[in-house]
């Protein structure tokens, strides 16, 4: 049974996105449960995934019993099963969350929200499952399609902020569908297996550069790597509070995910390294990235903008980590992909519940909401801190292997940058904690956001400090699958 | 020598100069239904890359005779058949956001909606 698993995730939730209409057509209310039920179903099958390849070793899954490199295979090493917990974990617990939140936020639109949320989730979880690369096109179309309407659910402003999302989507997948155009010319294949076999002998030519550039770029947009972000904070700003949670902790993990697939395996480590410094741009764009998104969170008032702009440099951490490519960054700026997903959803939807209770966006005007919504503030603080990096939560873990790294591998420069943004990330969200906790607040009445909205954010702020403390779990994983990639250090 | 180059790849000089005019089309242009041209013409030119690639010359269509012949590459094709699909579903769903920006702001012109929605 376990070795249909890879594809089982996929099938279920085909399945399930096609069937919400006739759900929805029984009843209305049965729309949000059975997305809970097919996500949990997912996250289910992930773990066991994830259990399997740590103990047994990589899967591979041929489609059809075709054989590859003719059959398209989804091949599932610990990277992807990481990837797919994550994913599927933040999926399952926001539409939990969604019940409520999407009730009041955009009432009556249970049956297409919920079809597409189905298909959202789908697509990314097909990205992180495939091992070929015409099909990961075919996934980040789904899920991107699905993520563009999504996002139109929203206010009015967020019509235009899907179709900006949308234009620049386009050009992204449009780069992606070239750059495996070229490899598949000069190669014949599209198994990343495959690839990484027949394209050594090729690294002279120009083509393989270009296809790199156009896989690069594209990729970028996609996870909205800083100077290419400019879809990301309107989107994010507009979107259901919901969807902005969900698409914070997935969507762009999963474009990193992508990146990291093409160049560390389908490309191979040498040749982005020493040939092409490719890393070593992408290194600096990060670093820039993340000064600049901490810098224009400053400036926002809005805190859904704020939580957005402050994504951006997140994804610069990511993306920093894995192209300082020595081991103890990668691990950092992968483990930060984990740290990253449960803070940054665990916060959304903290912004989510004040909206819910109160219908406030201003941080200014947030005045007495620890008073309020006690748990809810408890565990926005705790997410803050892990943005900020302070023991013992994940943030810190996380940016501690990152720091090490860059010690390691003596870019002071890249030190600098982590510490003074670590020192922005505090000052953004100390103007949250002063207006929350400090100053005179009477007459104010206790009033928490709904179980159903307020367990999803407890959890996440367990976990968030779970993780801090025993963060030799994650570690442990993740470092399995950078020794077997970068085989050359210690 | 500059001219033997042109023909003998002329197909991808014809692919990047419509790859460019859609790339204007997406960037330049302020009127979302020109966007939306824009956009398709950039997906289709790499449609035809891909097809232009899998040309064999002399080749036939790839069905299975009994006499041996020479047949064009079909993988191609099969992979450019699912990108019209994707490309399609996007431009509904472009087409199906301009409808709904136009009655929600009365206009199709980026500037004017940027300028309603402060």
């Amino acid at each position: 049974m376990i070795e249909h698993f890879p594809v089982l995730i996929i099938a279920i939730g085909l399945f399930g996105a096609s069937f919400t209409p006739i759900v929805g057509l029984i009843r209305k209310e049965l729309c949000s449960p059975w997305a809970s039920f097919i996500t949990l179903l997912q996250l289910i099958i992930s773990i066991f995934l994830l259990y399997r390849v740590i103990a047994a070793g990589n899967m591979s899954y041929w489609l059809g019993g075709w054989e590859p490199p003719w059959g398209i295979e989804y091949a599932v090493d610990i990277l992807n099963a990481f990837v797919l917990v994550i994913v599927a974990g933040v999926c399952f617990s926001v539409s939990i969350y969604g019940r409520k939140s999407l009730a009041l936020e955009v009432p009556g639109k249970e049956l297409p929200l919920y079809t597409l949320y189905i298909l959202l989730t789908t697509g990314m979880l097909g990205i992180a499952v495939t091992g070929d690369i015409f099909n990961l096109y075919v996934f980040l179309e789904i899920g991107s399609l699905a993520a563009y309407a999504l996002i139109a659910i929203g206010d009015r402003h967020s019509l235009m902020a899907s179709f900006n999302y949308m234009i620049m989507g386009t050009i992204s997948a449009s780069f992606i569908l070239l750059g495996i155009g070229y490899l598949y010319v000069m190669t014949g294949t599209l198994n990343m297996a495959d690839l990484s076999a027949l394209l050594p002998s090729l690294y002279g030519r120009p083509v393989i550069l270009v296809a790199l550039a156009l896989l690069v770029v594209g990729l970028s947009i996609k996870t909205a790597l800083f100077p290419l972000h400019t879809w990301l904070p309107d989107a994010y700003t507009h979107a259901p509070s919901a969807i902005s949670a969900m698409l914070s902790g997935t969507f762009t993990k999963v474009g990193i995910y992508a990146l990291i697939r093409v160049m560390f395996t389908v490309i191979s480590p040498a040749y982005v390294i020493e040939t092409v410094p490719v890393m070593s741009i992408l290194s600096w764009v990060a670093a820039a990235g993340i000064i600049a998104g901490s810098v224009l969170a400053i400036a926002q008032y809005d805190i859904k903008r704020m939580l957005a702009y402050s994504s951006l440099s997140q994804i610069g951490y990511i993306v920093l980590g894995i192209s300082m490519a020595n081991k103890l960054a990668m691990t950092g700026g992968i483990l930060h992909i984990l740290s990253h997903s449960l803070m940054k959803v665990g916060l959304f939807m903290v912004a989510g519940a004040i909206i819910y209770r109160t219908g406030i966006r201003n941080i200014y005007q947030l005045r007495g909401m620890g008073k309020k919504m006690p748990l809810t503030m408890a565990a926005f603080v705790i997410g803050a801190l892990s943005m900020i990096g302070i023991p013992p939560t994940i943030g810190f873990a996380s940016k501690f292997y990152l720091a090490w790294g860059a010690l390691y591998a003596g870019e002071w420069v890249f030190v600098a940058v982590i510490l003074l943004s670590s020192l922005l990330t505090a000052v953004y969200f100390w103007r949250i904690f002063e207006n929350v906790y400090f100053g005179v607040h009477e007459g104010i009445k206790k009033e928490e956001a709904p179980l159903s909205m307020l367990l999803p954010v407890l959890a996440f702020a367990f976990l968030v400090l779970l993780f801090g403390m025993f963060a030799s779990i994650p570690i442990g994983i993740i470092e399995q699958w950078v020794t077997g990639v970068l085989p050359g250090e210690d | 020598m500059v001219l033997d180059i042109i023909f003998a790849k002329y197909n991808y000089i014809i692919y990047i100069t419509l790859m460019t005019i859609g790339f204007y089309g997406m960037i330049g242009k302020r009127n979302l239904i020109k966007k939306l041209i824009g956009m398709s013409i950039f997906q289709y030119s790499i449609f035809l890359f891909y097809v232009s690639a899998a040309d064999v010359s002399g080749g036939t269509a790839p069905i299975l005779l009994n006499e041996p012949a020479v047949y064009v590459n079909p993988l191609p094709h099969v992979l450019i058949l699912t990108a019209i699909v994707v490309a399609v579903s996007t431009l509904a769903v472009g087409l199906s956001l301009a409808i709904r920006i136009y009655r929600e702001f009365g206009t199709l012109d980026e500037d004017k909606i940027l300028e309603l929605s402060r």
